[in-house]
């Protein structure tokens, strides 16, 4: 392709990027590293308190508190286990809804594509009609079920459509060949979901991971996450390097993760996950 | 594909579904409860529906949320397109770096992706203000923060089009005597046509529905729908917002249909 018009095509919406993602980010990682001078003002001098205070180090009293692990601990476990319950639930229905004929997988689909296209926040905010009464809201019981609650359609999708695309040859071969049906499913189905399952996965953890209108909405004090704590930052707290360093560790954690990730699975494998 | 479906597995489907639709479907019967504090049913009514209807800030969220998401669509898909065009065409060095960087905005947290653009606006602000100039945050910093993330969506969507197609395509037409411009308005944006709408729609309804990005970049003046469902969620449970939300999901089913409606094969006549 010629210079121009490689500028005439991927240009204009790469400098767009440019703009406002690589050129925030930059911003992002320089103010992680300043000192917050009023309520969300920033300024001089350059600093590493922010990064040790998200690492649990106090400057004022010069001390570990684990305050702040036991945060960015929970956002890991929670984000864990919401996707642990979405495989649960979620890779059985994929198997269900293939397994039908056509109407009936077309009626499945559009049912699950509902809740998918529903708006996040009213679909979460149910959850206090139905938990309230049982005075389980502000919980992290809440915070859970919402979060998988969220997710899961996120989650089927992808797999169904790996699942769809099953060659089911491979398990009667294996059946043919004696194996117990367990055996039979693990080597001659489950490889080939295993692309739309770890899609799947990579969509239900990493916004999990990020998650503060959940935690917010229906976890209160006690639940909250990394996503609460860079919201906080960013509002009542008003200290733009310590939210930057925050955010800047969860975009990091997202990024290698996905950089692993397209190291095994190639280009290709980036895109499937769309 | 006619395999036999365990009578466990049918029964953990249909709890799923249920798990699924048991808040909608509570949101959808509280909406017509007379009771102003939810929990009991005292009759059904549809004064909620009424009392939303008079809020003018409602009316305003509706059409801010329509504004942006048009304009933010119509910028996107443009951009979009050309991207998702120029990926498919090839013949540069850098895709790898290229993917990563559309699949950022996909994948990073929208926490982060707020956070940063209210940093960004805020030095852009401050650099204007040397020269006189000045903006607040409001439908602007919404709109080109929506249009950021929508542009890796339309062309991954364009690009997925056009996968199927060579390169022929341009040579052929090409050969035929057309300029570059020619051959892309007359033979690949016609094909590339369903993925263009595609990721319109898609780019559309993401505008719609996003709260958090808007969140973050859209100052105190100016409201979207999602973000007066969370504020008014935060200040307590009113049952005018069970209303709208009833609305919103019915908006939701409407659209979905028709979409599937649309993009139906019609079937041969015989």
């Amino acid at each position: 392709m010629t210079p121009r018009r490689f500028l005439a095509t991927l240009g204009p919406g790469l400098l767009w990027l440019a703009i406002f993602l690589i050129v925030p980010s930059v911003i992002m990682l320089g103010y992680s590293f300043l000192t917050r001078t009023d309520l969300a003002q920033v300024g001089a001098p350059w600093t590493l308190e922010n990064w040790q205070r998200v690492f649990g180090y106090d400057a004022l009293f010069r001390q570990w508190v684990p305050d702040n692990l036991r945060v960015l601990w929970r956002s890991l476990w929670l984000a864990a286990l919401s996707t642990l319950l979405c495989v649960l639930m979620g890779y059985p229905l994929a198997f269900y809804i293939a397994h039908q004929e056509a109407r009936r997988k077309n009626l499945l689909l559009l049912l699950l594509i509902i809740p998918f296209w529903t708006n996040f926040l009213i679909r979460v905010y149910a959850w206090i009609l139905i938990l309230r009464p049982f005075g389980l809201v502000p919980s992290t019981a809440a915070t859970f079920l919402g979060m998988v609650y969220a997710f899961l359609p996120f989650f089927v999708l992808p797999v169904y459509s790996s699942v769809e695309k099953l060659d089911w040859r491979l398990l009667e071969a294996a059946e043919d060949l004696g194996a117990t049906p367990a055996r039979a499913f693990m080597t001659g189905v489950f490889p080939q979901t295993l692309p739309g399952l770890v899609a799947g996965i990579l969509l239900t953890f990493i916004p999990a991971l990020g998650m503060f209108v959940v935690s917010d909405i229906l976890g209160g004090a006690k639940t909250a996450l990394i996503g609460n704590l860079i919201q906080n930052q960013f509002g009542q707290a008003g200290d733009w390097p310590y939210g930057s360093a925050l955010s800047f560790l969860l975009m990091g954690v997202v990024l290698l993760g996905l950089w692993l990730y397209a190291r095994f699975a190639g280009e290709k494998g980036l895109e499937e996950l769309l | 594909m006619n395999r036999r479906t365990h009578p466990a597995l049918t029964v953990w489907a249909w709890l799923t579904y249920a798990f699924l639709y048991l808040p909608i479907l509570v949101l959808i019967v509280f909406s017509f409860n007379e009771s102003k504090f939810g929990a009991n049913w005292t009759g059904f009514t549809t004064h909620w529906y009424s009392v939303l209807f008079a809020r003018q800030d409602v009316r305003e969220a509706v059409s801010h949320t329509l504004e942006v998401a048009v304009l933010s669509t119509l910028v996107s898909t443009v951009l979009g397109t050309l991207v998702g065009f120029g990926l498919w065409r090839g013949g540069f060095r850098g895709r790898v770096p290229l993917t990563f960087l559309l699949v950022m905005p996909i994948v990073i947290p929208d926490v982060v992706m707020g956070v940063m653009l209210l940093m960004f606006y805020a030095i852009v602000r401050g650099l204007l203000e040397r020269t006189g100039w000045t903006f607040e945050n409001g439908f602007w910093t919404v709109m080109l923060a929506h249009v950021s993330f929508q542009i890796s969506y339309v062309a991954l969507t364009v690009r997925s089009r056009l996968a199927g197609y060579g390169r022929e395509l341009e040579e052929a037409a090409a050969d035929l005597g057309a300029t570059p411009v020619q051959s892309f308005l007359q033979v690949v944006l016609p094909l590339a046509l369903p993925g263009v709408l595609g990721g319109a729609l898609l780019a559309f309804t993401l505008s719609l529905d996003d709260f958090v990005v808007t969140y973050f970049t859209s100052g105190s003046g100016f409201r979207t729908l999602p973000v007066l469902i969370y504020t008014a969620v935060k200040k307590g449970v009113t049952p005018d917002i069970n209303a709208l939300s009833t609305l919103l999901v019915l908006f939701t089913v409407v659209m979905i249909v028709l979409a599937n409606l649309l993009s139906r094969p019609r079937k041969e006549q015989v």
